[in-house]
């Protein structure tokens, strides 16, 4: 491994080729990675942040937040059922916001207003005053700052922007986190006909059973007339999650199943390259292990490489990527599992270098 | 000087299967190499020159017969046994100068040592290698890479390799082919005087007939048979 690892340093040149290679890869795996992230990201983080570990639709939504229609009992059937610690309504409904400073602006911003009882992660326990909303943070990238108004949909029902919440954007748009009030005021002046008080959307529960079997109880203390999911399962139903996801890990797949070639067919070359040289080693005492453990130290080492610069590039788009621009999120995670896929499409690839290596000959090296 | 021979030949053959057909390329051979004995083997192309060597370099086992190696039967020794086998008690000068190119002189003659996984002991490595480099001349050239040496200089380099791992027999093949005449014959000087320093015994392939003077006794081969 040794010698190995020397040619790596003494003779770069010869894996100028792979290192490129690999390190294109390597930027499209974490790139479409993070793209995949942030795209989950920023459809998700209404749910994830909830405290809650379970959520209700109404049984006949068939799982779709917007469908789903829940009478206020309900909510207080809920929270009857032993070890249910607290539920509360949660409600949205989609609304184009523009900065009071610019009423005029044609450049009108995306947002999801949501009505919660139950306070997620980094919203403050009370409720909130009526016309008084917490902002996803990703709105200080328009420019609006704490103590700035927003007027809401074509009404322009007027809301104070009193602070902001990290990682809470649901289907991609920008929460706006106020009061059941907030929500009910708003939603019956752009869809009138909604946005009643005596029905939410869904129900954010709060069991402290630890018990699988919760969400069966839950649903039968109210004659299954809701479907209670965990907030992972709440998540994969949200839609377009699934497709995302399976369709970019495709592409994942298929990007590590290229690197995982070219590896193969380099290492391939360099150890064709290299028969008389392994068989002088044979002859001298190498064994076909020590051999193929060097061309596999060498592949990790080029594959660690490209990484490494893949890593610095990745997290330099991360840092300087304007906000709001692309939904691209980089976590070490992410960073971990594309160096692990790498490695070892670079393991894999190598073994087909193995049977080559195990068919030279030492005694080819003498009369040639 | 121990009195085992270096190489105990006994009957050996050597058949090939080349497209179903058998190809005998050694013919119940008899050799044996006294222990600091230098022996030229001399044939022509085809005659079994390599096969014989290959199969007292512990790089081939033979079909039939038994092969002694520095006192060890090595007839029944499968290919990794032949490996670990090699690694220890065999040197080899090969005909075109294959040193690796990108290792200095003294590293070259550290692969030895690191393939046989004596790298814990660096610096009893490190110390014969500038010893051999020296008494090959090659002191102030141990941290040249083979690129910077001339043709003798590197098979110089190689001599040095297969005395690394103090064996008691060395294999050369056609050490001089690559060399001009003057080159050739001092190194062919310098191997005699190295083995016979050392007690070592040698066997070289050659097709040179200038070499045997160097030689205590020269070995014929034709058509796979052995001739004294």
């Amino acid at each position: 491994m040794r010698l190995a690892l020397k040619e790596l340093i003494r003779r770069p040149g010869r894996f100028v080729a792979a290192a490129v290679i690999l390190t294109l890869i390597s930027v499209l795996l974490m790139f479409i990675g993070g793209l995949l992230d942030g795209l989950l990201d920023s459809s998700t983080g209404a749910f994830r942040i909830q405290r809650g570990n379970l959520i209700a639709y109404s049984a006949s939504s068939s799982r779709s937040l917007p469908r789903s229609r829940i009478p206020v009992e309900i909510k207080d059937q809920v929270a009857r059922v032993e070890g249910v610690k607290s539920v509360g309504g949660f409600s949205t409904v989609q609304v184009a916001a523009r900065p009071e400073s610019d009423p005029q602006t044609r450049k009108l911003i995306p947002t999801i207003l949501i009505g919660y009882e139950l306070p997620p992660r980094g919203l403050p326990g009370d409720s909130l005053d009526k016309g008084s909303v917490y902002a996803d943070s990703a709105l200080k990238s328009r420019g609006i700052k704490a103590g700035d108004f927003l007027l809401l949909g074509s009404p322009r029902i007027p809301v104070k922007v009193i602070g902001f919440v990290d990682d809470s954007r649901y289907s991609g748009q920008i929460s706006l986190w106020g009061s059941m009030e907030t929500w009910s005021e708003v939603t019956q002046a752009v869809r009138p006909g909604s946005g009643g008080t005596d029905t939410v959307q869904a129900l954010v529960i709060d069991d402290t059973s630890d018990n699988p079997e919760a969400a069966k109880r839950i649903e039968d203390a109210t004659g299954a007339s809701i479907e209670v999911l965990t907030i992972s399962e709440a998540i994969d139903s949200l839609p377009g999650v699934a497709t995302q996801r399976s369709t970019i890990n495709q592409i994942i797949g298929v990007t590590v199943f290229i690197a995982l070639v070219v590896i193969s067919l380099f290492f391939a070359l360099i150890t064709i390259e290299r028969t008389t040289l392994y068989g002088i080693l044979k002859a001298i005492g190498a064994s076909s292990s020590t051999l193929f453990l060097g061309v596999t130290s060498q592949a990790v080492a080029v594959t660690l490489l490209a990484c490494s610069i893949a890593g610095l590039a990745s997290v330099g788009l991360a840092v300087f990527l304007p906000p709001g621009t692309l939904p691209f999120s980089l976590s070490v995670g992410r960073v971990a599992l594309s160096v692990g896929l790498l490695l070892f499409a670079a393991i894999a690839g190598c073994t087909f270098s193995l049977r080559r290596v195990l068919r030279i000959d030492p005694a080819a090296a003498i009369g040639e | 000087m121990s009195l085992t021979p270096a190489l105990e030949l006994k009957g050996v053959r050597k058949v090939y299967d080349v497209a179903g057909q058998e190809v005998v390329a050694l013919d119940h051979a008899d050799l044996v190499v006294g222990a600091d004995e230098i022996v030229v083997l001399v044939g022509p192309s085809g005659s079994g020159k390599t096969t014989l060597c290959s199969i007292a370099g512990a790089l081939l086992s033979a079909s039939e017969g038994t092969v002694i190696v520095d006192g060890n039967d090595i007839t029944s020794f499968n290919a990794k046994q032949l490996t670990t086998f090699r690694r220890n008690k065999v040197g080899f000068v090969f005909q075109t100068v294959n040193l690796v190119p990108f290792l200095t002189a003294r590293e070259n003659l550290l692969v030895v040592d690191e393939l046989a996984g004596r790298s814990g002991n660096r610096k009893a490595a490190l110390k014969r290698a500038d010893q051999l480099l020296g008494e090959l001349g090659l002191a102030d050239r141990r941290n040249n890479l083979p690129s910077q040496l001339s043709g003798g200089q590197r098979q110089r380099v190689a001599i040095g390799r297969s005395l690394m791992n103090n064996p008691g027999l060395v294999m050369f093949d056609e050490p001089t082919s690559a060399l001009d005449s003057k080159t050739g014959e001092h190194v062919v000087d310098l191997i005699h005087h190295e083995m016979k320093e050392r007690g070592t015994a040698a066997i070289i392939v050659t097709h040179d007939t200038r070499i045997t003077k160097f030689a205590d006794r020269t070995v014929r081969i034709d058509d796979g048979v052995v001739s004294t």
